[in-house]
């Protein structure tokens, strides 16, 4: 039982009716990697991700985040999920917002920790202002700031590059970087290749539900992106 | 256990904060609970006597009606921005969740209940206040299992379309034995009567329905949140 | 295998309710004080205790699915849901039918007529929600969970209104009444000879209904491989 693993899937299927979403999926991944997982749009990528973050289970298999079932509480609160809706309120203010979000994951001092995360993310000049009132670019980083602030051990994006704005996006690259020297676990689904690619480490590719292809992350997939789908993408 | 509550108050005070801000749901039950009062007093004579004995099950309608609009907004609320996964795969539990969002719902559904016992006595010229602290017990314990069941349905019914219509379909042949009991009471109360052994048979029914259906909810209410 | 049970149980059933129908018709004399009309009760009575039946083999259902989370009991929640919705209604019509006979009215709000209406409301309930998901394993998780509730629901009602009065005829069943005899010997073994014959039909609607159940799920399957390709 690989217990150190940040991540260990194990014969994941995940039916909804009789139609496999996952089939037979089998993977681990140590602490501190970064994984892009790859895959065309309904190949399955949300669906395991949906799992990991504990909002689905699967039909049959076993999903272990640092040793625990994913749906545990202490597991969960190790957890920060950035997912396709960014997830932040729109009737609350941005620092309103994290405290919420520092209180549900249990952090000591959630007004300090939303501030701090307010300065890290631009946006500590419009912490009172209801994010009603924020531009699109400034609600994407403060669902950012969401993400992070419980300094989770296994950050999940699913598409995190996708719909963000340049500043967004530089944002997010910086605490990425940042997360993978504190060693922390990352696990990206992605259709920008090259962003995602030049931050992995691991690379997995999912089609029609099967795990297609999965190793490190080589220079030759960075140089040429479209390389492993055009190896692996057809079964 | 204070983990649970402490995550319960948390999410109660993100919802009550929420819908006082937009006030969009009590604004919309309170309109609704007085044109519904206004109606009822084309189709009853509004001066007869006969509103004493009608006054329970003509309020408990009114609460009823009103009630699901806020019932329904519970999780629905939640939808916008995907905010429910968010706070699904938080550590909250989904009976924390659960429990909050009820507590939220039953204080503003006793607000909106204890503003319409004024109108309702202006309307119809009746003097409900005699018996307050006994009506508020009930107002309180009937609204709970009101409130329960309403929150659980509205995670039941949180992605489908047809969600405005299924709640109270779905709610209203369950609560009967609840509304029941509260008509009853109500009607006693409110006309001054003293509350006899009957009474404390419906009381009873009311305090087990609560109990009941708190315990099935808050088992279930995990398994429909995860998919 | 399951067919030649189906087949079996069909024609045994029909077999015996077509029996039954010529003894009620011609045998069995009038009732003194109802006249001819007292007839329905072989059908509404067994009625009654079938849909009964089947809502708990729903219930059962509803259970197993979610702890075992295999489609087989949700189409035995379903397909027993139905069933049992089909012979309460027979319940209320014939017992309307009867009322209106007897008593002259269509309707009475006596408790016991009420909580079957209530009851009927409530796993209609049931089916309107299952036909607004169109998600299998999502459906079955969200009906298994109302059937519980449902089934809690009616029980605390039926305790609930069993406080009122009644108008509705007391038990007339031996079993219901301690043994005591309220209607003659044939008229009892009559309507428990037409309950076997109701269960049947029952029993080989409900294995229609799954079978039905199973091939509409594999459609829906293949239609939505065949859409990912």
């Amino acid at each position: 039982m690989p217990s150190s693993a940040a991540l260990h899937v194990d014969q994941v299927y995940k039916f909804f009716g009789d139609y496999p979403a996952l089939r037979d999926v089998s993977y681990s991944l140590e602490p501190g990697a970064c994984l892009a997982l790859l895959g065309r749009n309904g190949a399955g990528k949300t669906t395991l991700l949906r799992i990991l973050s504990g909002l689905s289970k699967p039909s049959k298999g076993q999903v272990l985040v640092f040793g625990h079932d994913s749906r545990e509480q202490a597991t969960r609160a190790k957890i920060g999920v950035l997912g396709h809706g960014i997830a932040i309120y729109d009737e609350l203010s941005a620092v309103e917002n994290l405290k919420l979000f520092a209180n549900l994951y249990g952090l000591s001092n959630p007004q300090q920790q939303a501030m701090k995360w307010l300065e890290r993310t631009g946006l500590e000049r419009v912490a009172d202002s209801l994010v009603r009132e924020f531009s699109r670019g400034m609600r994407q980083r403060l669902a950012v700031a969401r993400a992070f602030i419980h300094e989770p051990s296994l950050l999940l994006l699913d598409e995190p590059f996708t719909a963000l704005d340049d500043r967004a996006i530089a944002v997010l690259q910086s605490l990425l970087a940042d997360a993978k020297k504190d060693g922390r676990t990352i696990v990206m689904s992605t259709h920008q290749l090259r962003e995602a690619l030049e931050l992995a480490t691991d690379v997995a590719l999912i089609n029609k539900g099967k795990l297609a292809f999965k190793g490190e992350r080589t220079q030759e997939m960075v140089d040429d992106p479209a390389y492993i789908y055009r190896s692996y993408g057809d079964l | 256990m204070s983990l649970f509550f402490r995550q319960s108050m948390t999410v109660m005070v993100k919802d009550l904060r929420s819908e006082f801000r937009s006030k969009e749901a009590i604004n919309a039950s309170l309109s609704f609970a007085i044109v519904i009062l206004l109606m009822f007093s084309f189709a009853f004579d509004p001066s007869s006597d006969a509103i004493k004995e009608m006054s329970g099950g003509l309020l408990w309608i009114v609460f009823a009606f009103a009630g699901a609009l806020i019932l329904n907004r519970s999780f629905a609320r939640e939808l916008a921005n995907d905010c429910l996964d968010a706070l699904v795969s938080s550590p909250v539990s989904g009976a924390a969740l659960f429990f909050g969002k009820s507590l939220a719902n039953l204080v503003l559904l006793v607000g909106i209940e204890m503003l319409c016992f004024p109108v309702f006595g202006i309307f119809y010229g009746v003097e409900w206040w005699k018996q307050l602290d006994s009506l508020f017990l009930v107002v309180v314990l009937a609204t709970w299992g009101l409130t329960v069941i309403g929150t659980m349905f509205s995670a039941l019914t949180v992605n489908l379309r047809l969600r405005e219509l299924m709640l109270p379909m779905l709610l209203y042949p369950m609560m009967i034995p609840a509304l029941m009991a509260a008509m009853q009471l109500t009607t006693a109360l409110i006309s001054g009567q003293p509350l006899t052994g009957d009474a404390y048979t419906w009381l009873r029914l009311l305090i087990g329905f609560d109990i009941i259906f708190t315990a099935l909810s808050l088992a279930l209410v995990e398994t429909v949140l995860v998919r | 295998m399951r067919e030649k049970i189906m087949y079996a149980l069909g024609a045994v059933g029909s077999a015996l309710l077509i029996y039954n129908l010529y003894v009620i018709l011609l045998q069995l004399p009038d009732e003194a004080n109802q006249g001819a009309i007292y007839r329905i009760m072989f059908y509404h009575i067994p009625a009654f205790f079938t849909a009964g039946f089947c809502y708990i083999t729903a219930l059962v259902g509803s259970s197993m699915y979610l702890i075992k989370k295999d489609l087989y009991w949700d189409a035995l929640a379903v397909s027993a849901t139905e069933v049992g919705l089909a012979f309460a209604a027979i319940n209320l019509i014939t017992g309307s039918i009867w009322g209106r006979i007897i008593w002259g009215i269509w309707w009475a709000w006596d408790p016991r007529m009420t909580w079957a209406l209530i009851c009927w409301l409530v796993y209609f309930g049931y089916m309107m929600l299952r036909r607004a998901i169109d998600d299998p394993t999502e459906r079955a998780k969200i009906a298994s969970v109302l059937s519980i509730f449902a089934m809690v629901s009616v029980s605390i009602t039926w305790k609930a209104i069993e406080w009122w009065r009644t108008q509705h005829p007391g038990p007339v069943l031996s079993f219901r009444t301690g043994g005591q005899k309220r209607v003659d010997s044939p008229i009892e073994h009559m309507i428990y000879q037409n309950w076997w014959a109701l269960l049947m039909i029952a029993a080989v609607f409900l294995m229609i209904r799954m079978r039905q159940e199973q091939t509409q799920r594999e459609i829906d399957s293949l239609r939505r491989q065949a859409h990912a390709l």
